[in-house]
């Protein structure tokens, strides 16, 4: 139910003809797709791991997210991740990613031969 | 009546190309070119990104190779343990998101026509232009290297492909109780911990099929650069007395006859000689006057990694002059690539540009064929010295080498090729 009432108010908010509140959607954006590059585009895994992150709760993704910040959650990597964000860019990122459809990931093609 | 796989092809290229045609003819007006150069981690991210986060715009990506193979992970072909196939991707998934793919060369750059020209003949007009050319080797400071036959026998294996293999190929065929020499050129060079990588791999290699066989590493810097301590561990550890390090090995000369390497004090002759030679941003960098720093690097501002020398063009990835601890890596060219995609995009639209942008690094090395490690890093732009900095108590390394970050680095590899390539 959260996802079906999340999605329209993202489009809402990218479509959105005040600047100001469209430049958020894209800042947003724009620091979750740093997570991307080992969690996969728009936080959808190919493989799974490391897990995808798109459609997870909010409330958790940014739990999760302070916790390596904190160090209460141990982690190989993410713990020194955590820490080059901000609270606000933490709670940013984990809006965006609740917002995400989860769905098939897309492998890269392998070439033919 | 069969089809070839060469008629095949012909036929889906002339099918994407018809879909892309149309598509613009319904699509309605398109919101700006852009022509990317280069289709590696910088280059294909940053085109497959302006289309999924703006279709409207056209995408051309002109790319000489047929296929992207992954320099990341190709240290484990040299190891045995991975296929080069594993490494190997197509460019289908691009051309499926509506992105142009011209097999050619560029040649040439009018940064006041915007105009890019090809080598074969053809021109391509753009309003925003996207460098990406990876790096070009520097043989000028290696005189018995700088011809075309001494470079098929001393392989750098620094751009992975027919050189991999090839390198493969001569351990493979050396002697057990030979010598395999690799030379480390001063840093910057892309790929920090990717020599040190190497050895691991070499060495794992030798131990389970040549364990008579020794390892020199040449290296011009004055200690290991990137991840001291964990490489070091696994030198002293599992790879005890196979691995003999040389810092300030600085490269004079190599005679390809007798397979030396000239160092300043003394002659290394060995089995395999394996030379990573210096190295600056791709040639067509240079021929366009993007190369601003210390004659081997592309200065950008670091807010739409726009060139600081010509208006219109950007530069990702190894190419640029990094910023402070920033490396030459596949990890931060896809960061590069997507602060990138996002201001072209908003240029292009006459949106404002992120002020903020924030760039993450991750690389991980493999010390067998299972264990990793990684060095991480977090890096936001600083207004007042205008170049991105790594934030204070972010990133690091590994505790120790583990499986369970060997599954995370094939991971972050399935994930970083879909970023390029799906």
């Amino acid at each position: 139910m959260r996802l079906i009432y999340a999605i329209p108010a993202v489009l809402a908010i990218a479509f959105s003809a005040a600047p100001a509140v469209a430049q958020d959607a894209n800042t947003a954006r724009s620091l979750a797709a740093t997570c991307t590059t080992c969690h996969g585009a728009d936080g959808i895994s190919v493989g799974g791991v490391p897990p995808s992150l798109a459609g997870q709760n909010k409330d958790f993704l940014l739990q999760q997210l302070n916790d390596f910040k904190s160090g209460k959650r141990p982690a190989t990597i993410m713990h020194q991740h955590a820490r080059g964000y901000t609270d606000a860019q933490l709670a940013a990122i984990a809006g965006y990613f609740a917002a995400v459809k989860p769905g098939a990931a897309q492998s890269a093609p392998r070439a033919g031969n | 009546m069969t089809i070839s796989r060469r008629e095949f092809m012909q036929w889906s290229a002339a099918a994407a190309g018809a879909a892309a045609v149309s598509g613009c003819a319904t699509g309605g007006g398109s919101a700006g070119k852009v022509v990317v150069i280069g289709a590696g981690y910088g280059g294909a991210t940053a085109a497959k990104y302006i289309k999924m986060w703006a279709p409207d715009i056209d995408v051309t990506v002109v790319e000489r190779g047929n296929e992207f193979i992954s320099c990341p992970l190709s240290n484990l072909v040299l190891g045995g343990n991975t296929d080069i196939r594993e490494l190997t991707y197509s460019f289908d998934g691009l051309k499926r998101r509506g992105i142009t793919i011209v097999r050619d060369e560029a040649t040439a750059i009018d940064a006041e026509k915007r105009e890019v020209r090809l080598a074969g003949g053809n021109t391509l007009s753009y309003d925003r232009l996207i460098v990406s050319p990876g790096v070009e080797f520097v043989y000028s400071g290696i005189p018995g290297l700088d011809n075309a036959d001494a470079q098929n026998r001393v392989l750098h294996a620094w751009k992975a492909g027919v050189q991999t293999i090839a390198l493969r190929k001569q351990l493979e065929a050396m002697r057990d109780g030979g010598v395999y020499a690799l030379h480390i050129p001063k840093a910057p060079y892309r790929c920090p911990p990717g020599p040190y990588e190497r050895i691991c791999q070499v060495a794992d290699y030798f131990k389970r099929a040549k364990p008579k066989s020794k390892i020199l590493v040449l290296d011009a810097n004055e200690d290991l650069v990137s991840k001291k301590g964990l490489f070091l561990t696994a030198w002293n550890g599992q790879y005890k007395g196979m691995i003999e390090y040389k810092p300030n090995s600085e490269l004079v000369d190599v005679d390809v006859k007798t397979m030396t390497a000239k160092l300043q004090f003394e002659d290394v002759k060995a089995d395999v000689l394996n030379v990573v030679p210096p190295q600056k941003a791709g040639l067509i960098a240079e021929k366009t006057g993007l190369i601003n720093a210390n004659n081997r690097w592309c200065a950008v501002d670091w807010t739409t990694l726009e060139s600081t020398a010509v208006k219109n063009v950007h530069v990702l990835a190894d190419a640029t002059l990094s910023g402070p601890a920033m490396p030459k890596s596949a990890s931060m060219a896809n960061q590069h690539a997507k602060v990138c995609a996002a201001a072209v995009i908003a240029l292009l639209k006459g949106e404002k540009v992120n002020a903020d942008p924030v760039m993450m690094n991750t690389c991980y090395s493999f010390v067998d064929g299972k264990n990793v490690m990684h060095v991480a890093s977090v890096h936001t732009y600083d207004a007042t010295q205008k170049t991105m900095v790594p934030v204070k108590g972010a990133g690091g390394v590994s505790d120790k080498a583990s499986e369970q970050e060997g599954l995370y680095a094939w991971g972050w590899a399935r994930n970083i090729w879909a970023e390029a390539l799906a």
